[in-house]
Protein backbone atom coordinates (compact mmCIF):
# COMPACT_ATOMS: atom_id res chain seq x y z
CA UNK A 1 0.00 0.00 0.00
CA UNK A 2 2.92 2.58 1.02
CA UNK A 3 5.90 0.51 -1.06
CA UNK A 4 6.32 3.53 -3.14
CA UNK A 5 7.55 5.40 0.28
CA UNK A 6 10.15 2.85 1.72
CA UNK A 7 13.58 2.79 1.31
CA UNK A 8 14.40 0.91 -1.65
CA UNK A 9 15.37 -2.44 -0.73
CA UNK A 10 14.05 -1.90 2.78
CA UNK A 11 11.85 -4.76 4.09
CA UNK A 12 8.98 -3.64 6.67
CA UNK A 13 6.32 -5.27 8.10
CA UNK A 14 2.53 -5.38 6.47
CA UNK A 15 1.05 -1.39 6.29
CA UNK A 16 -2.08 -2.98 8.19
CA UNK A 17 0.28 -4.51 10.76
CA UNK A 18 2.51 -1.16 11.18
CA UNK A 19 -1.22 0.80 11.65
CA UNK A 20 -2.58 -1.19 14.20
CA UNK A 21 0.60 -0.72 16.11
CA UNK A 22 0.42 3.59 15.65
CA UNK A 23 -2.53 3.24 16.39
CA UNK A 24 -2.32 1.53 19.72
CA UNK A 25 0.03 3.74 21.24
CA UNK A 26 -2.14 6.75 19.66
CA UNK A 27 -4.49 5.62 22.06
CA UNK A 28 -2.00 6.54 24.96
CA UNK A 29 -0.81 10.27 23.00
CA UNK A 30 -4.53 10.69 23.28
CA UNK A 31 -4.67 10.01 26.83
CA UNK A 32 -1.91 12.72 27.06
CA UNK A 33 -3.69 15.43 25.19
CA UNK A 34 -6.68 14.62 27.17
CA UNK A 35 -4.97 15.36 29.99
CA UNK A 36 -2.68 18.39 28.84
CA UNK A 37 -6.31 20.00 27.44
CA UNK A 38 -7.54 19.30 30.97
CA UNK A 39 -4.65 21.50 32.52
CA UNK A 40 -4.42 24.05 29.73
CA UNK A 41 -8.33 24.57 30.16
CA UNK A 42 -9.40 24.14 33.75
CA UNK A 43 -5.56 25.79 35.12
CA UNK A 44 -2.59 24.13 36.96
CA UNK A 45 -4.70 22.52 39.84
CA UNK A 46 -5.34 19.70 37.92
CA UNK A 47 -1.91 18.71 38.89
CA UNK A 48 -0.74 18.05 42.70
CA UNK A 49 1.88 20.78 42.93
CA UNK A 50 1.96 23.16 45.65
CA UNK A 51 3.78 25.81 47.72
CA UNK A 52 6.38 23.43 48.00
CA UNK A 53 6.88 21.42 44.84
CA UNK A 54 6.61 24.18 42.34
CA UNK A 55 9.12 22.28 39.94
CA UNK A 56 7.24 19.09 40.19
CA UNK A 57 7.41 15.73 37.94
CA UNK A 58 7.37 18.01 34.41
CA UNK A 59 10.20 19.65 35.30
CA UNK A 60 12.00 16.26 36.27
CA UNK A 61 11.04 14.55 32.78
CA UNK A 62 11.73 18.25 30.98
CA UNK A 63 15.77 17.73 32.57
CA UNK A 64 15.66 13.64 31.98
CA UNK A 65 14.63 14.10 28.21
CA UNK A 66 16.96 17.37 27.74
CA UNK A 67 19.77 14.93 29.43
CA UNK A 68 19.27 11.67 27.44
CA UNK A 69 18.64 13.50 24.54
CA UNK A 70 22.25 15.39 24.64
CA UNK A 71 23.09 12.01 22.80
CA UNK A 72 22.17 14.15 19.88
CA UNK A 73 24.55 17.56 20.55
CA UNK A 74 27.56 15.67 21.41
CA UNK A 75 27.31 12.59 18.39
CA UNK A 76 27.11 15.38 16.35
CA UNK A 77 30.00 17.39 17.48
CA UNK A 78 32.12 14.05 17.30
CA UNK A 79 30.76 13.45 13.87
CA UNK A 80 30.89 16.84 12.26
CA UNK A 81 34.05 18.74 14.19
CA UNK A 82 36.33 16.04 15.67
CA UNK A 83 35.38 13.73 12.08
CA UNK A 84 34.90 10.57 13.79
CA UNK A 85 33.96 9.04 10.47
CA UNK A 86 32.44 5.94 11.57
CA UNK A 87 29.80 8.06 13.74
CA UNK A 88 28.40 8.98 10.30
CA UNK A 89 25.88 4.99 10.48
CA UNK A 90 24.36 6.47 13.84
CA UNK A 91 23.88 9.97 13.42
CA UNK A 92 20.75 9.98 11.82
CA UNK A 93 18.96 8.49 14.79
CA UNK A 94 20.57 10.31 17.25
CA UNK A 95 19.63 13.59 15.95
CA UNK A 96 15.62 11.77 15.48
CA UNK A 97 15.88 10.97 19.36
CA UNK A 98 17.42 14.14 20.07
CA UNK A 99 14.57 16.03 17.94
CA UNK A 100 11.64 13.73 20.07
CA UNK A 101 13.54 14.52 23.37
CA UNK A 102 13.54 18.68 22.37
CA UNK A 103 10.32 18.62 21.32
CA UNK A 104 8.56 16.50 24.35
CA UNK A 105 11.09 18.97 26.64
CA UNK A 106 9.22 22.20 24.78
CA UNK A 107 5.33 20.67 24.99
CA UNK A 108 6.45 19.84 28.47
CA UNK A 109 6.96 22.85 29.24
CA UNK A 110 4.04 24.66 27.36
CA UNK A 111 1.77 22.49 29.57
CA UNK A 112 4.06 23.75 32.61
CA UNK A 113 3.20 27.40 32.49
CA UNK A 114 0.09 26.75 32.59
CA UNK A 115 -0.77 29.60 29.72
CA UNK A 116 0.93 28.57 26.83
CA UNK A 117 -0.53 31.62 24.35
CA UNK A 118 2.16 33.52 26.66
CA UNK A 119 5.17 31.44 26.31
CA UNK A 120 6.85 33.87 23.75
CA UNK A 121 6.84 36.15 26.53
CA UNK A 122 10.05 34.83 27.71
CA UNK A 123 11.64 36.37 24.87
CA UNK A 124 9.70 39.59 24.51
CA UNK A 125 9.63 40.51 28.24
CA UNK A 126 13.24 38.92 28.76
CA UNK A 127 15.20 38.56 32.50
CA UNK A 128 18.22 38.50 31.53
CA UNK A 129 19.07 37.85 34.94
CA UNK A 130 17.41 34.80 34.87
CA UNK A 131 19.25 31.31 34.03
CA UNK A 132 15.86 30.12 32.54
CA UNK A 133 16.03 32.59 30.03
CA UNK A 134 18.95 31.61 28.87
CA UNK A 135 17.58 27.53 28.88
CA UNK A 136 14.37 29.17 27.32
CA UNK A 137 16.76 30.75 24.49
CA UNK A 138 18.99 27.75 23.91
CA UNK A 139 16.25 25.02 24.20
CA UNK A 140 14.66 27.04 21.52
CA UNK A 141 17.35 27.99 19.15
CA UNK A 142 18.95 24.13 19.31
CA UNK A 143 15.17 22.77 18.76
CA UNK A 144 15.96 25.01 15.15
CA UNK A 145 18.81 23.07 14.89
CA UNK A 146 17.78 19.70 15.73
CA UNK A 147 14.86 20.33 13.02
CA UNK A 148 17.25 21.48 10.30
CA UNK A 149 19.83 18.62 11.03
CA UNK A 150 16.74 16.57 10.96
CA UNK A 151 15.50 17.59 7.42
CA UNK A 152 17.93 16.16 5.24
CA UNK A 153 17.02 12.76 6.24
CA UNK A 154 13.75 13.67 5.76
CA UNK A 155 14.33 14.93 2.05
CA UNK A 156 16.13 11.55 1.53
CA UNK A 157 13.14 9.92 1.42
CA UNK A 158 12.27 7.96 -1.63
CA UNK A 159 9.62 9.90 -3.05
CA UNK A 160 10.55 13.27 -2.11
CA UNK A 161 14.63 12.78 -3.26
CA UNK A 162 13.14 12.47 -6.78
CA UNK A 163 11.96 16.00 -6.63
CA UNK A 164 15.38 17.59 -7.68
CA UNK A 165 15.45 20.84 -5.53
CA UNK A 166 14.64 18.65 -2.70
CA UNK A 167 18.09 16.72 -3.71
CA UNK A 168 19.88 19.32 -4.14
CA UNK A 169 18.20 20.89 -0.61
CA UNK A 170 19.59 17.89 1.17
CA UNK A 171 22.82 17.53 -0.64
CA UNK A 172 23.60 21.08 0.41
CA UNK A 173 22.48 21.07 3.60
CA UNK A 174 24.82 17.62 4.48
CA UNK A 175 27.63 20.19 3.02
CA UNK A 176 27.24 22.74 5.52
CA UNK A 177 26.12 21.08 8.40
CA UNK A 178 29.30 21.25 10.71
CA UNK A 179 28.37 24.68 11.07
CA UNK A 180 24.87 23.52 12.66
CA UNK A 181 26.66 21.33 14.65
CA UNK A 182 28.84 23.52 15.65
CA UNK A 183 25.80 25.89 16.59
CA UNK A 184 24.35 22.98 18.28
CA UNK A 185 27.13 22.24 20.67
CA UNK A 186 27.32 26.08 21.47
CA UNK A 187 23.58 26.46 22.68
CA UNK A 188 23.92 23.22 24.24
CA UNK A 189 26.55 23.61 26.45
CA UNK A 190 24.88 26.67 27.57
CA UNK A 191 21.32 25.08 28.53
CA UNK A 192 22.48 22.11 29.35
CA UNK A 193 25.05 24.06 32.10
CA UNK A 194 21.83 26.56 33.03
CA UNK A 195 19.40 23.84 33.58
CA UNK A 196 22.03 22.55 36.56
CA UNK A 197 23.30 26.41 37.60
CA UNK A 198 19.29 26.68 38.20
CA UNK A 199 19.86 24.24 41.22
CA UNK A 200 23.44 25.42 41.86
CA UNK A 201 22.70 29.20 42.61
CA UNK A 202 19.12 28.35 45.06
CA UNK A 203 21.00 29.84 47.88
CA UNK A 204 17.88 28.75 50.10
CA UNK A 205 18.02 25.27 49.17
CA UNK A 206 21.13 24.06 51.27
CA UNK A 207 20.93 20.38 49.41
CA UNK A 208 21.46 21.91 46.15
CA UNK A 209 23.66 24.99 46.51
CA UNK A 210 27.40 24.83 45.29
CA UNK A 211 30.78 27.33 44.88
CA UNK A 212 31.59 27.44 41.32
CA UNK A 213 33.61 29.61 38.71
CA UNK A 214 32.80 33.57 38.39
CA UNK A 215 28.80 33.04 37.87
CA UNK A 216 28.52 29.67 37.19
CA UNK A 217 27.98 27.21 40.11
CA UNK A 218 29.92 23.57 39.46
CA UNK A 219 26.39 22.28 38.82
CA UNK A 220 26.28 24.07 35.67
CA UNK A 221 28.99 22.30 34.24
CA UNK A 222 28.56 18.72 36.22
CA UNK A 223 25.24 18.69 33.91
CA UNK A 224 26.81 19.52 30.56
CA UNK A 225 29.34 17.11 31.07
CA UNK A 226 26.53 14.54 32.34
CA UNK A 227 24.75 15.05 29.31
CA UNK A 228 27.20 14.80 26.86
CA UNK A 229 28.36 11.66 29.24
CA UNK A 230 24.70 9.72 29.25
CA UNK A 231 23.34 10.87 25.73
CA UNK A 232 24.97 8.57 23.99
CA UNK A 233 23.82 5.61 26.34
CA UNK A 234 20.44 7.07 25.48
CA UNK A 235 21.12 6.41 21.87
CA UNK A 236 22.33 3.37 22.42
CA UNK A 237 19.74 1.74 24.25
CA UNK A 238 17.04 3.08 21.64
CA UNK A 239 18.99 1.91 18.82
CA UNK A 240 19.01 -1.61 20.82
CA UNK A 241 15.40 -1.74 21.40
CA UNK A 242 14.62 -1.10 17.79
CA UNK A 243 16.90 -3.52 16.45
CA UNK A 244 14.86 -5.76 19.01
CA UNK A 245 11.30 -4.65 17.48
CA UNK A 246 12.18 -4.62 13.91
CA UNK A 247 14.37 -8.10 14.46
CA UNK A 248 17.05 -6.65 12.01
CA UNK A 249 20.75 -5.68 13.01
CA UNK A 250 20.99 -1.94 12.11
CA UNK A 251 24.43 -0.81 13.19
CA UNK A 252 27.29 -2.28 13.07
CA UNK A 253 29.23 -3.61 16.17
CA UNK A 254 32.93 -0.94 15.68
CA UNK A 255 30.32 1.68 15.68
CA UNK A 256 28.31 0.76 18.42
CA UNK A 257 31.53 -0.17 20.59
CA UNK A 258 32.78 3.28 19.74
CA UNK A 259 30.22 5.42 21.11
CA UNK A 260 30.23 2.88 23.94
CA UNK A 261 33.51 3.41 24.65
CA UNK A 262 33.49 7.63 24.00
CA UNK A 263 30.34 7.51 26.47
CA UNK A 264 32.45 5.33 29.08
CA UNK A 265 35.32 7.34 29.49
CA UNK A 266 32.84 10.28 29.26
CA UNK A 267 31.30 9.12 32.25
CA UNK A 268 34.50 8.17 34.35
CA UNK A 269 35.53 11.60 34.12
CA UNK A 270 32.42 13.21 35.14
CA UNK A 271 31.89 10.68 38.35
CA UNK A 272 35.14 11.98 39.51
CA UNK A 273 34.13 15.71 39.37
CA UNK A 274 31.18 14.11 40.30
CA UNK A 275 32.08 12.22 43.92
CA UNK A 276 34.67 15.15 44.38
CA UNK A 277 31.83 17.76 44.24
CA UNK A 278 29.54 15.73 46.61
CA UNK A 279 32.65 15.13 48.69
CA UNK A 280 32.78 19.22 49.05
CA UNK A 281 29.65 19.91 49.41
CA UNK A 282 29.16 17.04 52.36
CA UNK A 283 32.35 18.29 53.83
CA UNK A 284 32.37 22.20 53.11
CA UNK A 285 29.22 23.53 51.73
CA UNK A 286 26.62 21.89 53.62
CA UNK A 287 27.98 22.57 57.14
CA UNK A 288 28.68 26.04 56.51
CA UNK A 289 25.48 26.45 55.72
CA UNK A 290 24.25 24.76 59.27
CA UNK A 291 23.49 21.65 58.04
CA UNK A 292 25.15 17.84 58.38
CA UNK A 293 25.10 15.44 55.45
CA UNK A 294 22.77 13.04 57.52
CA UNK A 295 19.99 16.10 57.39
CA UNK A 296 19.39 15.44 53.42
CA UNK A 297 18.88 11.42 53.75
CA UNK A 298 17.35 10.89 57.20
CA UNK A 299 14.10 11.44 58.79
CA UNK A 300 11.87 10.44 55.58
CA UNK A 301 10.21 7.18 54.37
CA UNK A 302 11.56 7.55 50.87
CA UNK A 303 15.18 10.05 50.37
CA UNK A 304 17.78 7.63 52.02
CA UNK A 305 21.31 7.35 51.76
CA UNK A 306 20.57 4.93 49.01
CA UNK A 307 19.55 7.22 46.47
CA UNK A 308 23.21 8.61 46.83
CA UNK A 309 24.42 5.19 46.76
CA UNK A 310 22.33 4.51 43.71
CA UNK A 311 23.09 7.74 41.42
CA UNK A 312 26.57 7.82 42.24
CA UNK A 313 27.98 4.17 42.41
CA UNK A 314 25.57 1.71 40.80
CA UNK A 315 24.20 4.19 37.90
CA UNK A 316 27.90 5.50 37.40
CA UNK A 317 30.37 4.16 38.51
CA UNK A 318 29.83 0.72 37.25
CA UNK A 319 28.30 1.44 34.04
CA UNK A 320 31.39 3.50 33.51
CA UNK A 321 34.20 1.01 34.38
CA UNK A 322 31.83 -1.50 32.20
CA UNK A 323 32.27 0.37 28.87
CA UNK A 324 35.83 1.67 29.61
CA UNK A 325 37.21 -1.74 29.78
CA UNK A 326 37.33 -3.86 26.28
CA UNK A 327 35.96 -6.82 27.20
CA UNK A 328 33.28 -6.04 29.29
CA UNK A 329 32.60 -2.77 26.37
CA UNK A 330 32.10 -5.75 23.58
CA UNK A 331 30.22 -8.17 25.50
CA UNK A 332 26.62 -7.46 24.77
CA UNK A 333 24.71 -8.19 27.68
CA UNK A 334 27.04 -6.20 30.16
CA UNK A 335 26.84 -3.75 27.35
CA UNK A 336 23.28 -3.59 27.42
CA UNK A 337 22.94 -3.31 31.29
CA UNK A 338 25.49 -0.37 31.54
CA UNK A 339 23.32 1.55 29.06
CA UNK A 340 20.78 0.89 30.68
CA UNK A 341 22.41 1.92 34.68
CA UNK A 342 23.75 4.94 32.61
CA UNK A 343 20.64 6.06 31.46
CA UNK A 344 18.56 5.72 34.81
CA UNK A 345 21.57 7.66 36.31
CA UNK A 346 21.82 10.49 34.95
CA UNK A 347 17.49 10.29 35.28
CA UNK A 348 18.39 9.86 38.60
CA UNK A 349 20.82 12.52 39.12
CA UNK A 350 17.88 15.02 37.30
CA UNK A 351 15.39 13.60 39.91
CA UNK A 352 17.68 14.18 42.68
CA UNK A 353 18.44 17.63 42.01
CA UNK A 354 14.63 18.68 40.88
CA UNK A 355 12.79 16.47 43.24
CA UNK A 356 14.83 16.26 46.62
CA UNK A 357 16.04 19.48 46.70
CA UNK A 358 11.92 20.27 47.20
CA UNK A 359 11.50 18.02 49.75
CA UNK A 360 14.22 18.68 52.07
CA UNK A 361 13.19 20.69 55.17
CA UNK A 362 14.74 23.72 55.06
CA UNK A 363 13.43 25.85 58.34
CA UNK A 364 13.98 24.35 61.56
CA UNK A 365 10.03 24.35 62.07
CA UNK A 366 9.66 22.75 58.45
CA UNK A 367 9.25 18.80 58.09
CA UNK A 368 10.13 16.74 54.92
CA UNK A 369 7.76 17.38 51.67
CA UNK A 370 6.94 14.31 50.06
CA UNK A 371 4.92 14.36 46.77
CA UNK A 372 3.04 12.23 44.69
CA UNK A 373 2.49 13.51 40.91
CA UNK A 374 -1.88 13.71 39.74
CA UNK A 375 -2.79 11.37 36.75
CA UNK A 376 -3.05 14.72 34.69
CA UNK A 377 0.78 14.80 35.83
CA UNK A 378 1.79 11.33 34.65
CA UNK A 379 -0.37 11.32 31.36
CA UNK A 380 1.46 14.31 30.52
CA UNK A 381 4.91 12.78 31.05
CA UNK A 382 3.54 9.70 28.93
CA UNK A 383 2.83 11.41 26.27
CA UNK A 384 6.14 12.33 24.72
CA UNK A 385 7.36 8.49 25.05
CA UNK A 386 4.12 7.31 23.30
CA UNK A 387 4.83 10.28 20.63
CA UNK A 388 8.40 9.11 20.85
CA UNK A 389 7.68 5.62 19.49
CA UNK A 390 5.45 6.48 16.94
CA UNK A 391 7.60 9.45 15.62
CA UNK A 392 10.53 6.52 15.56
CA UNK A 393 8.58 3.86 13.76
CA UNK A 394 7.34 5.95 10.99
CA UNK A 395 10.97 7.57 10.47
CA UNK A 396 12.30 3.89 10.66
CA UNK A 397 9.58 2.71 7.98
CA UNK A 398 9.74 5.70 5.25
CA UNK A 399 13.23 7.33 5.76
CA UNK A 400 16.88 6.20 5.18
CA UNK A 401 17.47 5.97 9.05
CA UNK A 402 20.35 3.98 9.13
CA UNK A 403 23.12 3.56 6.31
CA UNK A 404 24.12 -0.08 7.45
CA UNK A 405 21.04 -1.67 7.48
CA UNK A 406 21.11 -3.18 3.96
CA UNK A 407 24.67 -4.39 4.19
CA UNK A 408 23.76 -6.13 7.42
CA UNK A 409 20.71 -8.08 6.73
CA UNK A 410 19.61 -8.42 3.26
CA UNK A 411 21.98 -10.90 1.22
CA UNK A 412 23.51 -9.32 -1.89
CA UNK A 413 21.90 -10.89 -4.96
CA UNK A 414 24.59 -12.08 -7.26
CA UNK A 415 23.54 -11.96 -10.77
CA UNK A 416 24.37 -16.01 -12.08
CA UNK A 417 27.57 -16.19 -14.67
CA UNK A 418 26.79 -18.00 -17.87
CA UNK A 419 29.99 -19.39 -19.04
CA UNK A 420 31.17 -17.90 -22.14
CA UNK A 421 30.71 -20.71 -25.16
CA UNK B 1 13.67 41.76 22.45
CA UNK B 2 14.33 44.63 20.36
CA UNK B 3 15.98 47.94 21.01
CA UNK B 4 12.44 49.38 20.26
CA UNK B 5 10.93 47.58 22.72
CA UNK B 6 10.24 50.05 25.84
CA UNK B 7 11.71 47.68 28.40
CA UNK B 8 15.02 47.08 26.70
CA UNK B 9 17.82 48.43 28.33
CA UNK B 10 21.67 48.82 26.69
CA UNK B 11 23.63 47.10 29.54
CA UNK B 12 26.17 43.86 29.72
CA UNK B 13 22.83 41.58 30.59
CA UNK B 14 21.01 42.37 27.50
CA UNK B 15 24.28 42.44 25.36
CA UNK B 16 25.37 38.76 26.18
CA UNK B 17 21.61 37.37 25.88
CA UNK B 18 20.28 38.72 23.12
CA UNK B 19 24.11 38.56 21.38
CA UNK B 20 24.39 35.14 21.83
CA UNK B 21 20.91 34.56 20.91
CA UNK B 22 20.96 36.84 17.46
CA UNK B 23 24.05 35.29 16.91
CA UNK B 24 23.21 31.92 16.71
CA UNK B 25 19.91 33.18 15.03
CA UNK B 26 21.92 34.64 12.40
CA UNK B 27 23.84 32.01 11.91
CA UNK B 28 20.95 28.95 11.37
CA UNK B 29 19.36 32.07 9.17
CA UNK B 30 22.25 32.45 7.08
CA UNK B 31 22.76 28.62 6.41
CA UNK B 32 19.50 28.18 5.80
CA UNK B 33 19.43 30.72 3.38
CA UNK B 34 22.57 29.61 1.68
CA UNK B 35 21.75 26.25 1.25
CA UNK B 36 18.06 26.82 -0.03
CA UNK B 37 19.62 29.23 -2.72
CA UNK B 38 22.22 27.26 -3.95
CA UNK B 39 19.66 24.27 -3.86
CA UNK B 40 17.18 26.47 -5.98
CA UNK B 41 20.56 27.44 -8.43
CA UNK B 42 21.83 23.88 -8.64
CA UNK B 43 18.10 22.59 -9.58
CA UNK B 44 17.99 25.24 -12.45
CA UNK B 45 21.74 24.38 -13.60
CA UNK B 46 20.25 20.82 -13.83
CA UNK B 47 17.28 21.68 -16.35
Amino acid sequence: MDSALIPEGAKRCSFPKFAIGVAIVSAVVLWGVFAMFLCWFKGLNQTNMNDYYGFALWIWADLAVIAVGGGAFFTGLLRYIFKIDELKNIINFAVIIGFICYSSALLILAIDIGQPLRGWFIFWHANVHSMLTEVAFCLSAYFAVLTIEFIPNILENRQANKVPFFHHLAHNMHGVMAVFAATGAFLSFFHQGSLGGVAGVLYGRPFAVREGLLIWPWTFFLFTWSAAAFGPCFTLLVTKITETVTGKKLVKDNVVHLLAKISGWMIVTYIIAKIIDTIYWAMVTAPSLGFSLSHFYTSNGFYGYWILITEIVLCGVVPGVLLVMKSTRENPTLRLIAIILGVIGVCLNRWVMVLQIMAVPVMSFDTWALYFPSWQEIATTVLPVAYGIILISVAYRYLPVFPQEHELNYSVEVEPVTEPE
Amino acid sequence: MFPFSFEWVWDIGHAIFFGGFWYAISILGAGMTFVVLKAAYDTMNDS
